[in-house]
């Protein structure tokens, strides 16, 4: 069974402003990501249970030109808030590094 | 056609640039040199504080050999968002650095200081009269918040900076601004088509970050003309492809198409990137929404309290194996020694422990807080209304950690190891963003007030 980062060339989180937190996942190469989007795994409804966030505040975009997902949510805590535990937003993506990829 | 030609100094201000990279991009033939200063990723406290993020001697040294290379060959320099909040003493500790390089270079020239920083009696008014909208997510935010906050900036678009090209400032250093307004003031102003402006505006601003393989930060050059831009580092050893132009557009982007400033939205839906070297890069394609309303974004900090800290390493592994009921036990009597000797209730301060080993990078998110090492890092976290409350709440806390007994042992344990003597350390102000939310204008200037001096 293999996992998300084997496909990838990049798994990253960051702040999109305070107030937002963005995923990009990037592909090695189209093999990669068909075989990622085919499996169903590394869907918006993942993102809403991993993160708490509603299913429709979480944004999907698939920028297949460059390979990539792109996932964009609301900051569940704001940047900086007394409750914060990530100021950068960039140590989010840690459970999708490992997430089993099941190829179909 | 007219072409203009952007050089990017580097990302952001305090980071550094090769002096040759800069010198041979404005040789290549420049209209004028940008950089960000600014950004809010590092968090809240600098807009709260009015302290800038340094380091002061690296961005006295940019600003030297911008301004320099500005001079000579007549074109001139724009810095955005200074001091990194973009407040009025991050505005004044730019300039401050500016009017230093000018006394010890003998240079002489026109400054422009673009302040942004609203009075609270301004946005409180502002709000009551229906002109303050929020964003989503946003903070709640009223007149009676505004007032209790420590300091507010509106985000100023091309107009201010135009206004300061137009009076003949050859240095202009700007509060809080658009990343992009840094990069499209100028080009806008002599006609470049906007959705060309904003789109190359939102590539530059990172500087070489847009490269194929960055080594290390520096400049980054975009010639723009009526259908579109290029883009080609002005560093040989690097390159840029359409790959690399496009995927960083991504990077901290919610939407990675739809670039919304005041004024209007860059669509790039369609943007097209065409290799036209092995270096540089074609962009076409982007499209121009222009706005219904003229809004700038408000950004605002407010103070939340004050903070002191304890670090300790946990190594025996029973406690590691029961340290949720440990802590949760601990917690419960801290708060009655807290209340008993300091006559404060549980919501008069917030007490967290962050477990490194656990969940200490994503808190309440972590999907498996399960400790599976053979130590944990602890930090203890109190945050209290005044420093002195929160410094002597703190011994209280580490003291009484440090010997909670585990049903395991019998006689007095000592089950933190501080690194440190003092265990504890105060953190100062703890601010947090108290604003995201859009102002409208019905001047784009109207807010923003311009000081011109001749040095």
């Amino acid at each position: 069974m293999r996992e998300l980062w084997q496909f990838t060339k990049l798994i990253r989180s960051k702040n999109a402003g305070p107030f937002e937190l963005t995923f990009d996942i990037m592909f090695k190469d189209e093999d990669c990501f068909r075989k990622v989007m085919a499996s169903g795994k590394l869907s918006a409804e993942l993102i809403a249970r991993l993160y708490k966030v509603d299913l429709k505040q979480v944004r999907y975009f698939v920028i297949e030109p460059l390979l990539t997902i792109k996932i964009s949510i609301p900051r569940p805590v704001f940047s900086g808030d007394v409750n914060d535990t990530d100021v950068y937003g960039g140590q989010f993506h840690g459970p999708l590094v490992s997430l089993k990829i099941e190829p179909s | 056609m007219k072409k203009i030609k952007a050089v990017a100094a580097t990302g952001n201000l305090s980071s550094g640039f090769r002096e040759e990279t800069l010198v041979h991009a404005v040789a290549q033939g420049a209209h004028f040199i940008g950089c960000d200063a600014g950004t809010t990723d590092s968090g809240p406290y600098y807009l709260g504080s009015g302290y800038p993020r340094g380091p002061r001697e690296g961005t006295k040294r940019n600003l030297r050999i911008m301004i320099r290379e500005g001079l000579k060959a007549g074109i001139p320099v724009i810095v955005g968002s200074a001091g990194h909040a973009g407040g009025k003493p991050h505005l004044d500790w730019t300039l401050e650095i500016v009017r230093e390089l000018a006394r010890e270079n003998n240079w002489h020239f026109k400054l422009a200081g673009i302040d942004c920083e609203i009075p609270k009696e301004t946005l409180a008014g502002e709000f009551l009269a229906g002109r303050i909208a929020p964003l989503c997510p946003a903070p709640a935010l009223d007149e009676t918040s505004i007032r209790q906050s420590a300091r507010f900036v509106a985000m100023m678009g091309i107009e201010p900076i135009q206004a300061a090209l137009k009076s003949g400032a050859q240095v202009i250093v700007a509060g809080r601004c658009s990343d992009v307004a840094i990069y499209a003031a100028l080009p806008v102003m002599e006609g470049i088509p906007k959705h060309v402006a904003f789109h190359a505006g939102k590539i530059l601003e990172c500087g070489s970050a847009a490269v194929a393989q960055r080594y290390y930060p520096d400049c980054m050059a975009a010639e723009m003309d009526q259908q579109g831009f290029t883009i080609e580092p002005p560093n040989p050893a690097f390159r840029c492809t359409p790959q690399s132009v496009a995927s960083h557009s991504l990077y901290e982007n919610a939407d990675p198409y739809r670039l919304v400033e005041s004024g209007g939205t860059a669509d790039t839906t369609n943007a097209k990137y065409e290799a036209i070297s092995d270096r540089a890069v074609r962009v076409t394609g982007a499209n121009f929404i222009p706005a219904e309303k003229y809004t700038v974004k408000l950004e605002g900090a407010a103070l939340a309290g004050y903070r002191s800290i304890v670090v300790a390493g946990i190594r025996d592994p029973l406690v590691i194996r029961q340290l949720d009921a440990f802590l949760s036990g601990l917690r419960t009597v801290l708060e009655q020694k807290i209340a008993d000797s300091l006559k404060l209730t549980r919501d008069a301060y917030t007490l967290q422990f962050r477990v490194y080993g656990s969940s200490g990078s994503m808190g309440q998110l972590e999907p498996c807080p399960q400790v599976e090492g053979h130590e944990v890092g602890l930090i203890i976290d109190v945050v209290a209304p005044t420093q002195a409350l929160a410094a002597d709440i703190l011994p209280i806390v580490w003291h009484t950690g440090l010997h909670h007994p585990i049903p395991e042992y019998e006689g007095l344990i000592s089950s933190f190891a501080f690194p440190f003597s003092p265990p504890g350390a105060d953190m100062g102000p703890v601010y947090r963003f108290c604003a995201n939310h859009v102002w409208h204008l019905n001047d784009p200037c109207g807010p923003f007030r311009m000081v011109l001096e001749n040095l």
